[in-house]
């Protein structure tokens, strides 16, 4: 494999590092900027496997726009500093053998096969770069480029119907501009306000004990 | 040289971290950066045995993880917009609405 042991290692200890901090640190906000230097020094490893393509878009895609939506989200929300209550008690004890658990598997099965992992290939000049991902990508997958398409479309669209704030289809929307007529200004489109002679009050008035008396 | 095993323990060290924020973490944001972390330990398993056999199909599987990911991503940011609308909070354990 290559790479020196040397930034191997630094490498490594700032992906768990950062990772490390992004679960323990309390504020959201903490957290989602461990994790884009985590998805940057990953990229470096990405880098040093032969994976340039993949690497830059992982710094594009990941520590890119995937770390603006979650800062967006978590400014918008104001959720950076939630208060900590502590329902489901058992589930960290239910939780931390479980952890402990699988990680013991993956030492157990990284240990005893790893003998098996040796022989490395060279590799030709120009594996990994763009050229080449894509000659694959627009020949052998196709399919699966195309099926990636749909989910990306039908995510935004997803996305787009769940954050819109007015959930009424277009004739509601009509109806509900006519039964609410307003005074627009021909030439400027804008609203004018109702003159006010304290009619429209009474008239409210009466209506509301009238259907005060109805009930 | 670095042997591969070295890679595939510090993606292992980083899929169990990302199942610790999943499980312990009571913030769904956080909850989402480790999910997060767990493609990104994926990936770099993918990557590490792409160029180990020399096979580009590898990387392929990694741009494809990446871009259901983001989808993922939005939708779900979405839905806790819309939750936090909503409810007027997004602690993960007091979304028992459904339970019967």
């Amino acid at each position: 494999m290559p790479g020196s042991p040397i930034v191997f290692f630094i490498l490594a200890a700032v992906a768990v590092g950062t990772a490390i901090g992004m679960l323990l640190s309390r504020n959201a906000l903490y957290s989602a900027l461990f994790l884009a230097l985590n998805f940057a020094a990953v990229a470096m490893l990405y880098l040093i496997l032969g994976a340039p393509f993949i690497a830059l878009s992982q710094i594009t895609v990941y520590a890119g726009s995937i770390m603006v939506l979650f800062l967006f989200v978590i400014m918008l929300l104001g959720a950076d500093n939630l208060p900590s209550g502590d329902q489901l008690r058992w589930q960290p004890l239910l939780a931390i053998p479980l952890i402990v658990i699988l990680a013991a598997d993956f030492a157990i099965n990284l240990f005893r096969r790893s003998s098996e992992l040796v022989g490395v290939v060279t590799l030709p000049e120009n594996f990994g770069d763009p050229a080449a991902i894509g000659t694959v990508l627009f020949t052998q997958y196709m399919l699966p480029f195309e099926v990636t398409a749909v989910i990306l479309l039908s995510a935004t669209i997803g996305a787009i119907m769940l954050a819109k704030p007015d959930q009424l289809s277009p004739g509601e929307r009509a109806r509900k501009v006519r039964g609410a007529p307003r005074n627009v200004d021909g030439v400027t489109g804008l609203e004018v306000p109702q003159p006010t002679n304290g009619q429209g009050t009474q008239e409210t008035e009466l209506e509301k004990t009238a259907s005060a008396a109805d009930r | 040289m670095v042997p591969v095993t070295y890679y595939l323990a510090l993606s292992a060290v980083m899929f169990v971290l990302g199942i610790f924020g999943v499980l312990l973490r009571r913030n769904p944001l956080v909850i989402f950066m480790s999910l997060e972390l767990m493609f990104n330990a994926a990936n770099l398993v993918f990557v590490t045995f792409a160029r180990m056999y020399g096979a580009i199909e590898g990387q392929i599987v990694v741009f494809f993880v990446m871009s259901v990911a983001a989808a993922e991503v939005a939708i779900g940011l979405a839905l806790m917009v819309e939750i936090f609308r909503t409810k007027h909070s997004i602690d993960m354990d007091q979304l028992n609405t459904l339970k019967g």
